[in-house]
């Protein structure tokens, strides 16, 4: 549905996206990943054909984004970054407006607008002029805007941003409602979201891919994939504890953090039964015990700074 | 509706949505009288004409359009609109068109609205209607310079106080490049030649001859061909500038 071939922009100097190829497929909600500046935005703007490559190509629906724009622009549905749009006109004009840019007409556009303030609740503040709107409206606008045409390529660029944690949660549900037919991409800051949406993740660094992976063979990678993390009742006992840990055969290092400690396995080692066995003689008085599947923030920044992943 | 006119319909349902439409309107009409009035002596010179008026419109548009077209370009670039505008299914060319013919459409209705100055001379007189038909064209035609000199300018920065700025000197050296104090620049070092087509891009020299009744071709290409210019131009700046 979307693919790239050494794509690259350049500003003057400035190498943002350096020689990107990739491939998504429908049904993919891809989770762009990246430090700040690291040419998410960048790549994106491509894709929607809102500014043109220095080198590569970008494929889109089966379109060159450079050579038939106006094709691509009516198959993908966009939300740039910060959910920009008219500060005077209320949300109802302002949809209308992209309605009518979009082609939508008579009972179609209707139903579209209805069905879209709806799934976005927008009815509220439908007469309310943008610039009125509070930060979460405002995004919620932006995404309306993005899926009026329901498009098969969604192209959103930190839909999440700025919106309450109930807001997200229902922007996640849509987005995972919509998942199943669609092509989406979307670039976060936040690395839960991939967790909750995301079945691909691409992590990029000054302008190059890093990492392209699923999130679960991504947290795979971290220190803490099948690390035991524990909390004791008496935290007198901690220190106890930990020494003991670092004792077990297949415990590679015991991180001590507050009142938890977190024993971190040898590569491929599994030590969830020695621990709980250790513990269950040593008589320890637990509060919790737990196996961590890994920790994507450590991943990223191991990915980002630079290390090998 | 093609996204042209959908892109006209949004701008120009905009000058009405803030204050700016009614300010404008209200000055124009204004100064336009009074300085008909007062400065142009329309009772004293005793004349069934709208010579009076015509006059100054040069110089109410030098500073009257660049505050129209100020924002066309620059108000998009600096919300970020622009990106949303450009990755929706219109050309650059259907949206560049569409927002000059949404300010030139708002100034003709500004001119239109100046109909109660051509009722008073035809109570007074006798006109020469189709010559007063002229300068309204002649009038209209040139704000349409100036304004796609403005847009132009406008997508430049995203800052419109200097949109307004550099449309203003733009203006005026259009406005005055038939005169010593533009010519004199060229003079001295340039071939005549140079000067020459310098002179021939005054805008009053083309438009006195229309403000006074008389329609020649080389006067309505003139304007024609500065809007074209410009208007390619504003293409050009917004394909270049639009993501920085």
């Amino acid at each position: 549905m979307i693919r790239t071939q050494a794509l690259s922009r350049r500003y003057g100097p400035l190498l943002a996206v350096d020689a990107l190829s990739f491939e998504i497929l429908p049904g993919t909600v891809l989770g762009f990943l990246g430090p700040n500046g690291a040419g998410k935005s960048t790549t994106m703007k491509m894709l929607a054909g809102f500014i043109r490559p220095s080198a590569g190509q970008a494929i889109v629906g089966g379109h060159d984004v450079t050579r038939e724009p106006l094709t691509v622009k009516r198959l993908i549905g966009y939300l740039p970054e910060g959910a920009p749009g008219y500060g005077e006109m209320t949300v109802a004009g302002f949809l209308g407006f992209v309605a009518d840019l979009r082609g939508l007409r008579g009972p179609r556009r209707r139903q579209r607008l209805a069905e879209v303030m709806d799934r976005l609740s927008l009815g509220s503040v439908a007469t309310q002029t943008l610039e009125t709107l509070s930060k979460g409206f405002r995004r919620r606008v932006g995404l309306a805007q993005a899926i009026l045409h329901d498009p098969a390529i969604l192209i959103l660029d930190e839909p999440t941003d700025g919106l309450d944690p109930n807001q997200k949660h229902e922007v996640r549900a849509l987005i995972r409602e919509m998942a199943a037919d669609k092509t989406i991409i979307i670039s976060t800051h936040i690395l839960e979201e991939v967790d909750a949406l995301c079945n691909r993740v691409m992590i990029i660094g000054h302008g190059r891919l890093l990492a392209d992976d699923e999130p679960r063979q991504l947290e795979a990678r971290s220190r803490y994939h099948n690390a035991v993390s524990l909390r004791l009742r008496d935290p007198a006992q901690l220190a106890a504890a930990a020494t003991a840990l670092a004792a077990l055969p297949g415990v590679d290092a015991v991180e001590r953090d507050h009142q938890r400690l977190t024993a971190l396995p040898d590569q491929g080692a599994e030590i969830l039964p020695a621990i709980s066995e250790l513990a269950r003689t040593a008589g320890w008085p637990l509060a919790e015990l737990h196996l961590e599947s890994g920790r994507l923030d450590e991943v990223f920044r191991r990915i980002t700074t630079g290390g090998v992943a | 509706m093609s996204p042209m006119t959908v892109v006209l319909r949004r701008e120009l349902a905009g000058y009405f949505a803030t204050p700016v439409a009614y300010v404008f309107l209200v000055i124009f009409l204004v100064l336009s009288a009074t300085f008909a009035f007062y400065l142009g002596g329309f009772f004293e010179r005793g004349q069934a004409d709208l010579a009076a008026f015509f006059t100054f419109h040069p110089w109410l548009y030098l500073f009257l359009v660049p505050a129209l077209s100020m924002r066309l370009w620059a108000e998009e670039r600096k919300s970020g609109t622009i990106e949303l505008l450009m990755t929706l299914p219109v050309t650059l060319w259907q949206a560049v068109l569409g927002k000059f013919l949404a300010a030139w459409a708002f100034t003709a209705l500004a001119l239109a609205l100046t109909f109660p100055m051509w009722l008073t001379v035809n109570y007074l007189g006798d006109p020469d209607n189709g010559a007063i038909l002229t300068a309204y064209l002649g009038s209209l035609l040139m704000a349409g310079g100036f304004l796609a000199i403005g847009a132009c300018l406008s997508a430049t920065t995203r800052n419109q106080i200097i949109a307004f700025i550099l449309t203003v000197v733009a203006c005026f050296g259009f406005l005055l490049a038939g005169f010593p104090l533009v010519l004199d620049l060229f003079a001295g070092w340039a071939p005549d030649a140079l000067v020459e087509a310098v002179a021939s891009l005054s805008f009053l020299t083309h438009y006195n001859a229309l403000s006074r009744g008389v329609i020649e071709l080389r006067d309505l290409v003139f304007f024609a061909l500065v809007i074209s210019v410009f208007l390619y131009a504003n293409t050009l700046v917004l394909d270049m500038k639009k993501a920085s």
